[in-house]
């Protein structure tokens, strides 16, 4: 899996953060995220495909390989 | 229905009321309606009532669709937000660039790792609270004696707003949220919270406080990026929204979990942090606070679920309807705290989705983890019936919920 975020769209809601804290941070001056690991291991997947559905901004893409 | 020949008397009306026997449910005509339909609204518009959940998802996040209120076709809520929105236009009701270039500014307050710093304090409000609600009087109202100054309390030390003036700001917010407040009353209480802030904002610049408000100041107004009157009305925005809806949250929530003891019972012992989040999730979407639809209205024609909405159209996206769509949660109308219901949308969705979530689920956190715990005995004083739910409100719940132990 590939992970491809939108900072342009994110609105810093922070949901990603909660689902998937080893994939996602937001940076400290405007709480826009940031990616940890563009290939996060299979044990994240779930937590990762969650967190790209329920992010309000559309700003995570997935490429599954 | 050969709606086009039938003039717009014959439309349903749009808020539609709730079953009495079931005051956690969305109302059932709002429930039986086609995925799109149209309906009436106070001022005669007929906007577009959207009440599947993909199709809410699909245009909350089409920034086609523009929550400005004084666009034309806009289905604004009442004649007082009508009246007000005129003169106070905080970001919510603004579109991007604009509504991203003033939210940015804010979020990171609002970052995970901030709130996650609240924690420890937001406990220690709690704790308190709860201590001078056992020392006190029974039965308590839980709505003034717990549910409103837990929020009011934090939201007051984020923005930098003396909670001593509660009572006053209180009354303001009440006024905005009541749908049936008079538009003239409604513009007074509007004006009366953005004097006082105004003034707040004016000390801050005297003397320099650390605090969201004051930082504000410091950052953004001396830097030119934004005026007097836009700290205001943000600060108006975050006050009132930072503790209205959390307070109804708390006490229409006790009340839902008082009705299922078993699951608060499980509540009330769980070790489990992740038990405790997953249940405030399912409160969130099951009790849908913010009933009276998220609304919007079409720049330009759009396509949505097979039907073409014009340019000047409005649309209310029902979410209380969305978030007991079958098709997104099986057995919707159960409350199940084990229930993966993370992708509610009772935070709304889209750009605009609620900037205060993660203070908002942190407080609920604690707080659901906590009361019962600490009054493993809390019940209802008064009879089930006899409870007063906030059916006008543009924010619902209970308007008083008498407790003993
Ligand atoms: C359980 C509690 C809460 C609920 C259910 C809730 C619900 C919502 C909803 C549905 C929206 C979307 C409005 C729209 O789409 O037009 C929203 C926006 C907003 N909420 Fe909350 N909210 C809660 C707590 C808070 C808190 C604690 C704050 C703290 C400051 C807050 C601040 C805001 C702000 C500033 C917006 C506007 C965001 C924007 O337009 O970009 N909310 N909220
Ligand atoms: S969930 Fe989406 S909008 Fe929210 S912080 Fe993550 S990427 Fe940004």
């Amino acid at each position: 899996m590939k992970v491809v975020i939108d900072q342009d769209k994110c609105v810093g809601a922070g949901q990603c953060v909660l689902l998937a804290p080893e994939v996602f941070d937001q940076r400290d001056e405007d709480g826009v995220v940031v990616l940890l690991q563009e290939n996060p291991p299979a044990e994240l997947h779930d937590a990762v495909r969650q967190a790209a559905q329920v992010c309000p901004a559309l700003a995570i893409e997935l490429a599954e390989s | 229905m050969t709606d086009t020949m039938s003039g717009p008397e014959a439309l349903p009306a749009f808020p539609m009321t709730r079953d009495a026997k079931c005051p956690f449910d969305p109302p059932p005509q709002l429930m039986a309606a086609e995925p799109m339909s149209r309906v009436r609204i106070w001022n005669g518009d007929t906007p577009w009532l959207i009440t599947d959940y993909a199709t809410q998802r699909a245009v909350l996040a089409d920034q086609r669709f523009s929550a400005d209120t004084t666009r034309p076709g806009y289905p604004v809520q009442s004649e007082a937000v009508l009246a007000r929105r005129r003169t106070s236009r905080p970001f919510i009701v603004l579109d991007d660039p604009e509504h991203d270039r003033q939210r940015k500014m804010l979020t990171r307050n609002f970052m995970i790792k901030r709130v996650e710093a609240m924690r420890p304090r937001v406990q220690e409000l709690v704790d308190g609270l709860i201590d001078a609600m056992l020392a006190g009087p029974k039965p308590a109202d839980l709505v003034t004696e717990f549910a409103l100054p837990v929020p009011s309390l934090v939201i007051c030390e984020l923005l930098g707003v003396p909670y001593a003036d509660h009572d006053f700001f209180q009354a303001c917010s009440k006024k905005l949220v009541a749908r049936s407040t008079p538009a003239d009353e409604a513009l007074r209480a509007g004006e009366d919270l953005r004097v006082y802030l105004l003034d707040l904002v004016a000390a801050k610049e005297k003397a320099p406080t650390d605090d969201m408000i004051g930082r504000l100041v410091a950052d953004q107004m001396a830097s030119g990026e934004l005026s007097r009157e836009d700290v205001a009305s943000m600060a108006s925005l975050m006050l009132i929204a930072g503790h209205e809806t959390t307070a109804n949250m708390i006490a229409l929530g006790t009340l839902a979990l008082l009705e299922h003891p078993e699951q608060l019972a499980e509540i009330r012992d769980a070790d489990d942090p992740g038990l405790i989040a997953n249940a405030v999730e399912e409160l969130l979407r099951y009790l849908n606070i913010v009933h009276s639809g998220r609304r919007r209205v079409a720049t330009e024609d759009i396509e949505v679920g097979g039907r073409l909405i014009r340019a000047g159209e409005g649309v209310i996206l029902a979410n209380d309807a969305g978030n007991r769509d079958e098709s997104a949660f099986p057995e919707p109308d159960r409350l199940d705290i084990h229930r993966q219901a993370r992708h509610h949308i009772a935070f709304g969705y889209g750009v605009h989705q609620c900037l205060g979530q993660p203070l908002a689920r942190m407080e609920l956190q604690v707080v659901y983890s906590t009361l019962y715990r600490r009054i493993p005995t809390l019940e209802l004083a008064i009879p089930f019936d006899d409870v007063q739910f906030k059916h006008d409100m543009v924010v619902y719940g209970v308007h008083s919920l008498p407790v003993t132990w």
